[in-house]
């Protein structure tokens, strides 16, 4: 029979997946037995969303931008019909490995091992992720290997934590299993704060069992009997499936008391994060997890020795906790096999931004941006040119289109100036102002840091007043000079990665966009045309339609213009507050 | 969806502790999802219970951003302010919800309709500018359709209140 799969992450959702779905049941209640009905989480093509699969004897068919009519089409057409409709399968994969649909080769550029069962299986069934082999790799694991030999085993992958810092993972493994105590935690960074990052949130939602299975092998290997999921509340689908995924666990003898029959113990529990960036560092996530404010302590002790609740503890991130089942069952050697000599394995990147293709890819470590940008993420969207990746979110920096070529490693990326972060990936095109994103950036880390050290706590909110100063036109000479040597303080005197990786995005556009900077300061211009208070605002005379709306709203009375003729802006008066803009119902406003 | 279960709700949780540590976030998020806020009796109450400061749950609830002491609309718009949406124009998407609801960010319409907030990322890059009302996702937005969309809910609202009312006068007829 065949099977009818709807994507339902987050992101298939919000495009109308649930329409989708619910039509699709509507025909399955019309015509009962005509096909089996399932849901699947984020493949990872979200810029195609609502998808659909159609999914019968290994034959895989995936439609894109799937409304309630073209799921009629879909289930008359092919479903009943048998006739695929060529012209809205984005991929299709047939027995002998063949692939095929519009958009093929952003599937095909991909290792995919985190994410090799989202998109494929229903999150929400334990017999689903079992049949693709799920939790061989913890029965292997407990059968087989003694705790030592999976903490060498890891070691021998070269997994590096993919939170961010890339610590290799079997290392710390080891320091948490040398530790002698009555009780030790296992906690799972789910935290996922950097905004334009989501691929921990859709591993969540895809796959909830192979990060609980990471989890269950890593408390093996350290000696943990407890663990916590520490998860952002405005991830609440992803909750709800770890909920279903740690019960259906637990039911089924991989969680709680002498698992499969080994005679070792472990349970977990979901902590919900109350939304506090800071809480992505494990010292401040412990705190939230106590009950307290997220704010982080001085290292060391450090968390192997002393972590949560003063007790031995091993903290690793979604995505490297995703890794571990692949690596058990795969063996470190093969898994060893891909990326680079000192960056192992693969990495998910989510493309956001100015890109054509925006969604998760996996790619080998090793991987130019070039290739991330142009090949996965099919370049840059309405023809405009590529200006820079801004990689690794807050605490990251810009890496300038002129360094394409650089490979996406724990080496080569800290080597611009960024750092290679959790995965969030945004492109900026020609119209992206540098000084702007410096300040964007500087805002959040701004508001979100703790306040425990000063360098933290005033000298960002010094950095983002001459930033914000500077994209006013209000810029003097002294000020990048300032903010060099703010930055290099902050990053110096600060207790945390917050405050240490803070200046970053400022410091990196220095670096690479000054001309910017002297362009805004010396010349009072934005080159990018995006800082309105150095743009001119001008009326599209096709698009107005004399309304007078903008007339009305401007606050200063530098729009002039009679109803049903064209309106005209005076620049002279105009104190570039953008309300005709957000006011205008003809988009007929522009700036220039 | 249905993800509250009943051993999560606040009475149950205030109830049940039994002084187990790292209690205070899930009893202030479920008082939240209670009231809607977290009201100063709620506070209380759980002082009274855990035996820890007033003092100190304040400082933790000033500290996370998803806890409010005031409450909150009937719709909450939550704008997307993370790096996606800021370079396809978010902040035109927050000027343009101010202006039309005459709110700020934090703050909550005179009609009691409407709180806005703004929100690090809701995780639909590809679809920026994205804004959340209540559990919806509105994405690739532009002043012009936000305008419509945020109408459209007051059209509704409005709508649901004059039906209301006419049935009142009918039940006050009979």
């Amino acid at each position: 029979m065949k099977k009818v799969i709807v994507g339902m992450g987050t992101c298939g959702l919000s495009a109308g997946a649930q329409a989708a779905y619910d039509r699709l049941e509507e025909l399955l209640g019309a015509n009962p037995g005509s096909f089996e009905l399932s849901r699947t989480g984020c493949i990872g093509m979200c810029y195609l969303e609502p998808l659909v699969e159609v999914r019968e004897n290994g034959n895989r068919t995936i439609y894109r931008g799937v409304t309630p009519e073209l799921a009629d089409e879909i289930f008359n057409r092919h479903v009943v019909g048998g006739e695929a409709l060529d012209e809205h399968v984005a991929y299709s994969l047939d027995p002998a490995g063949n692939q095929g649909g519009s958009d093929a080769d952003y599937l095909k550029l991909q290792t995919r091992i985190v994410l090799r069962n989202c998109g494929t299986i229903n999150p929400e069934s334990l017999e689903d992720y079992e049949a693709v082999g799920g939790y061989g790799a913890l029965r292997k694991a407990l059968k087989e290997m003694s705790p030592e030999e999976i903490i060498e085993e890891v070691k021998d992958s070269g997994l590096r934590g993919r939170g961010g810092a890339g610590f290799p993972t079997g290392l710390k493994w080891s320091f948490a299993a040398k530790q002698e105590s009555d009780i030790k935690y296992v906690v799972c960074n789910a935290d996922e704060g950097d905004p334009g990052a989501f691929m921990d949130r859709s591993v969540l939602e895809g796959d909830p069992h192979a990060v609980l299975e990471g989890m269950i092998i890593c408390a093996r290997a350290i000696g943990a009997s407890s663990g916590y999921v520490y998860c952002r509340a405005e991830y609440p689908m992803a909750i709800h499936r770890l909920m279903l995924a740690i019960a259906a666990a637990r039911e089924k003898g991989y969680l709680g008391e002498n698992i499969l029959g080994s005679g070792f113990d472990f349970d977990l529990k979901i902590k919900q994060g109350a939304g506090a960036f800071v809480c992505g560092e494990e010292t401040a996530l412990f705190a939230s997890i106590e009950g307290q404010r997220g704010m982080p302590r001085i290292r060391p002790p450090f968390p192997a020795e002393k972590g949560l609740w003063q007790k031995p503890t091993n903290n690793n991130n979604v995505e490297t906790f995703a890794n571990i089942p692949w690596i058990i069952s795969n063996g470190a050697a093969r898994y060893a096999a891909f990326g680079t000599e000192k960056s192992k394995g693969t990495k998910v990147f989510a493309l956001a931004g100015k890109v054509v293709r925006g969604g998760l890819a996996e790619v080998p470590m090793g991987t130019t941006i070039h290739d991330l940008v142009f090949k996965i993420g099919g370049g840059i969207k309405d023809g405009r040119q590529f200006k820079a990746v801004q990689c690794g979110g807050p605490s990251g920096g810009c890496i300038p289109a002129s360094l394409d070529k650089t490979p996406v490693d724990f080496e080569s990326i800290p080597a611009t100036g960024a750092i290679m972060g959790s995965g969030g990936l945004v492109v900026l095109d020609d119209a992206s102002c540098m000084v702007e994103i410096a300040r964007f950036f500087l805002e959040f880390t701004q508001s979100e840091s703790c306040g425990k050290c000063t360098f933290c706590r005033i000298g960002t909110l010094r950095m983002l007043e001459i930033l914000t100063r500077i994209t006013m036109g209000e810029g003097v000479p002294e000020d990048v000079p300032k903010l060099e040597e703010l930055g290099k303080q902050i990053m110096e005197a600060s207790l945390c990665g917050l405050g240490q990786s803070a200046p970053n995005p400022a410091l990196t556009t220095i670096r690479y966009y000054r001309d910017e900077y002297d362009a805004h300061i010396v010349d009072k211009r934005c080159p990018a045309g995006s800082c309105s208070a150095l743009v001119d605002f001008f009326i599209d005379e096709e698009k107005c339609t004399g309304c007078t709306l903008c007339v009305k709203k401007c606050p200063v009375g530098a729009i002039s213009g009679e109803p049903k003729k064209k309106h005209v802006i005076d620049t002279e008066k105009c104190v570039r507050c953008a309300r005709c803009i957000t006011s205008c119902r003809f988009e007929a406003i522009y700036t220039k | 969806m249905e993800t509250v279960r009943d051993e999560d709700k606040f009475t149950y949780r205030l109830w049940r502790y039994d002084g187990a540590p790292g209690e205070l976030i899930p009893l202030l998020q479920s008082a939240q999802d209670h009231f809607g806020y977290i009201p100063r009796r709620a506070m209380s109450y759980i002082s009274s219970v855990t035996g820890i400061p007033e003092s100190d749950i304040y400082g933790v609830i000033t500290f996370y951003s998803q806890f409010r002491l005031q409450p909150m609309g009937k719709y909450v718009v939550r704008a997307c302010a993370g790096t996606a949406c800021h370079v396809s124009g978010s902040r035109m998407i927050i000027d343009t919800i101010e202006d039309e609801l005459g709110i700020e960010v934090g703050g909550t319409s005179e009609d009691g309709l409407f709180t806005l907030n703004t929100v690090a990322c809701i995780g639909c890059c590809s679809l920026a500018p994205v804004v959340m009302i209540n559990d919806d996702t509105h994405g690739r937005l532009t002043p012009a359709s936000l305008r419509k969309l945020l109408r459209t809910y007051r059209r509704r609202e409005k709508e649901a209140r004059s039906k209301e009312a006419v049935e009142t006068c009918e039940d006050d007829g009979a």
